[in-house]
């Protein structure tokens, strides 16, 4: 819109006006930001949004640079997959919380796996003491894995499983399982985490150093191109970025900047990023500032989509697109007054909506004092259910595109976190940012900030640093893994490793030990061929830890 | 002379890979003029009460968020205990629900700090802590 002179004169005279208000009466604040430290304006008008080019920066939803969606007709076809993260204690269990989520209405599994699981040790190895079923559930080999996916259809489920490090061994563990129920390997859909980057800056369940972690993953990509093609190989995962007190951009901008290595490390191996381009997948946290998180998704999407065409000459628009899950924020639910965290999920839930989000987790209100109970679980469910079908946003696409203020932040977003992936490349890439402690810096200063403004109530945090009241936690029924989970699950294992083939068992390792050894094989059907023999996930990884040797922290303060 | 700085580990037993807790409040108790060694992830029982040994420290800050801190702080404290460092303060904070405070306390705990706690109200504590044993111990 031109700025012509009526509308000079209008603005003007708003000024005045303000000016005239602020004399009797100060603003709240001298000045406002978001929660990521945007400065955020009075009023946006048609001024902060004259040089946008609608076609070039916006464009039409399914166009690029899909800023405003990756489908042209979004929710109204078809709402996004509301897909809650569960799991906990043994196999059985969660089989159990899963039926009772898909009977309810969930339209995607999620599955969480304990620690053990995640860091490639068997519920009998000393450093699982302690940690077998308690945030996810145990698993040790394909018998629990048979019994997680009991009585569920992998050929109609799509199953999002939060493995990194030993992702290769559980997705082998899906196709056998798949296998046995007469699902052919390229009819699965679902996720594997796969983003090993991310747990060296913020999530912690690494194995392996960096280069031996590359390899795990482009064979994945690999061998998911040519045969299980509707598989996502990886969730290039912000969640945690944020998580660990990140800003907006900064989640951004490690995200696509993890993004950027992954591709780059597939390239060098020879893949097309034409092809493997469409399997990438991104994972977001949905945080309290409303406008800020919407417009976070959008400038994402905008990114990815110029990264891919731009830096890396990619023409398939399906790898142009960045498809996303989304998680509300664990860390910004509160142990005091746990019921209010039903609101804040609701509004980060809605703005993972407004941002247009392929799929997503409702975290529940006793999140930040134990693993969910099944009535929290019910209520987070019920919530994104009340947005989809009940708020009405989900029935026109992209409802805030051209709110001033939305493509304004939007914009900035888009330019802070190119900043950060410039000096990224600068340093020659993600893997050396993570090197050098620049990624985690960053990351713990913002997060040492935040935490300062709120001692300092300059951020308030309702029932925390303000208006709280006295309570206890008595009459929440909270959920807890009792300790005999680590003795069941042994002794499952020593059932196993008497009834299986154990010279079947042997060899196939001694084959995991050869390709792990030999660059130039793909590691997955070796993988796949000794999961199909019972070799236990431990087992697995024991073989690659003495090839590849094990990550050691470089500890950033 | 001027009494020595209150020296602090702050550790992450298990298998828990989350350390913003951790790290905040390492940053906190040293931006209060204490020493603080942070042990980085991943740590067994027995590497923490080794490093609190070997670097003489006051007390033991452990953050865990995995829901495994009844093993862990147990584990810890009996440690210290075969050591003869029962002196050690162990005190911690995390994802750790309120019935299980009392039990934590028992075996030996100072105390637990969950979600939303202020570091301002963990520095005080500590020092006041710090400050009583030494106390005893003169």
């Amino acid at each position: 819109m031109a700025m012509n002179a009526e509308y000079k004169d209008a603005l003007t005279k708003f000024e005045a006006g303000v000016n005239k208000s602020l004399q009797k009466h100060k603003e709240r604040r001298e000045t406002f930001t978001t929660v990521s430290g945007f400065p955020l304006e009075r009023l946006y008008g048609p001024n902060d949004t004259e040089g946008m080019d609608y076609l070039k920066d916006v464009g039409f939803p399914g166009d690029y640079p899909f800023t405003r969606g990756v489908q042209s007709t979004m929710y109204r076809g078809r709402l996004w997959t509301m897909r809650q993260y569960a799991g906990f204690a043994t196999a059985e269990e969660s089989n159990e919380r899963y039926r009772s989520l898909l009977s309810q209405g969930t339209t995607g599994l999620s599955v969480a796996f304990d620690l053990p699981t995640q860091i490639g040790y068997d519920s009998d190895d000393p450093m699982a003491q302690g940690e077998c079923g308690k945030v996810g559930v145990a698993i040790d080999s394909l018998k629990d894995m048979e019994i997680l996916f009991d009585q569920i259809p992998l050929d109609k489920v799509s199953t999002s499983m939060t493995i990194n490090a030993p992702a290769s061994v559980l997705l082998a563990m899906y196709i056998c399982v798949a296998e046995k129920q007469g699902v052919p390997m390229s009819a699965l859909s679902g996720t594997i985490q796969n983003d090993i980057l991310k747990e060296y800056i913020a999530r912690g369940t690494y194995i392996f150093p960096p280069k031996p972690s590359m390899r795990l993953i482009t064979d994945i990509f690999a061998f998911c191109s040519e045969n299980v093609p509707k598989w996502n190989t990886i969730s290039i995962s912000g969640y945690h970025i944020r998580e660990a007190g990140s800003t907006a951009a900064q989640e951004v901008a490690f995200t696509l900047a993890d993004g950027i290595a992954y591709v780059e490390a597939a390239q060098k191996k020879g893949l097309d990023p034409n092809v493997f381009g469409d399997r990438l997948s991104f994972f977001f946290n949905a945080h309290n500032d409303f406008l800020e998180e919407v417009a976070k998704f959008r400038a994402a999407r905008r990114m990815w989509a110029r990264i891919m065409k731009e830096r890396f000459g990619v023409t398939n628009e399906k790898a142009q697109m960045l498809r996303f899950h989304t998680q509300t924020a664990g860390s910004t639910l509160t142990a005091q007054q746990p019921e209010n965290n039903i609101v804040r999920v609701t509004i980060q839930a809605l703005a993972a909506a407004l941002g247009g989000t392929q799929s997503l987790h409702t975290n529940s209100m006793d999140e930040a004092l134990a693993l969910p109970s099944d009535k929290s679980v019910r209520i987070a469910l019920k919530t994104q259910q009340i947005i989809g079908y009940e708020s009405g946003v989900a029935n026109t696409v992209d409802p805030l595109a051209g709110s001033y203020v939305i493509e304004t932040l939007t914009n900035e977003i888009e330019k802070k976190a190119f900043e950060y992936i410039h000096q990224i490349d600068d340093m020659g890439g993600m893997l050396v940012a993570i090197e050098k402690g620049y990624v985690q810096k960053h990351i713990q200063d913002a997060a040492y900030e935040y935490q300062r403004s709120v001692e300092a109530q300059e951020s308030i945090v309702v029932g925390v640093n303000k208006f709280q009241i006295e309570e206890d936690q008595g009459d929440m029924n909270l959920l807890s893994v009792d300790a005999s989970v680590g003795e069941r699950q042994i002794e499952k294992l020593r059932a196993l490793k008497s009834s299986r083939d154990n010279v079947a068992v042997t060899n196939a390792l001694a084959e995991v030990r050869k390709a792990a050894q030999d660059e130039s094989q793909n590691l997955m059907p070796h993988i796949i061929n000794a999961v199909r023999v019972y070799a236990t996930e431990g087992e697995i990884c024991n073989v690659l830890r003495e090839v590849f040797t094990e990550y050691t922290e470089n500890i950033v303060l | 002379m001027d009494e020595r700085k209150i020296r602090v580990i702050v550790a992450k037993p298990g298998l828990d890979g989350h350390d913003r807790g951790a790290k905040v409040i390492a940053r906190a108790l040293r931006d209060a003029g204490m020493e603080v060694v942070y042990t980085g992830l991943r740590q067994t029982p027995e590497q923490i009460v080794e490093t609190a040994l070997q670097e003489d420290a006051d007390a033991i800050g452990i953050s865990i968020l995995s829901g495994a801190h009844s093993f862990y702080f147990s584990k810890i404290i009996e440690l210290l205990k075969d050591k003869g460092a029962s002196d050690i303060i162990v005190f911690g904070g995390g994802v750790i629900p309120d019935k299980d405070i009392p039990g934590l306390l028992e075996v030996g705990a100072g105390a637990i700090f969950g979600p939303g706690t202020p570091t301002t109200t963990c520095v005080d504590w500590l020092e006041k802590a710090v400050a009583e044993k030494r106390e005893k111990e003169k």
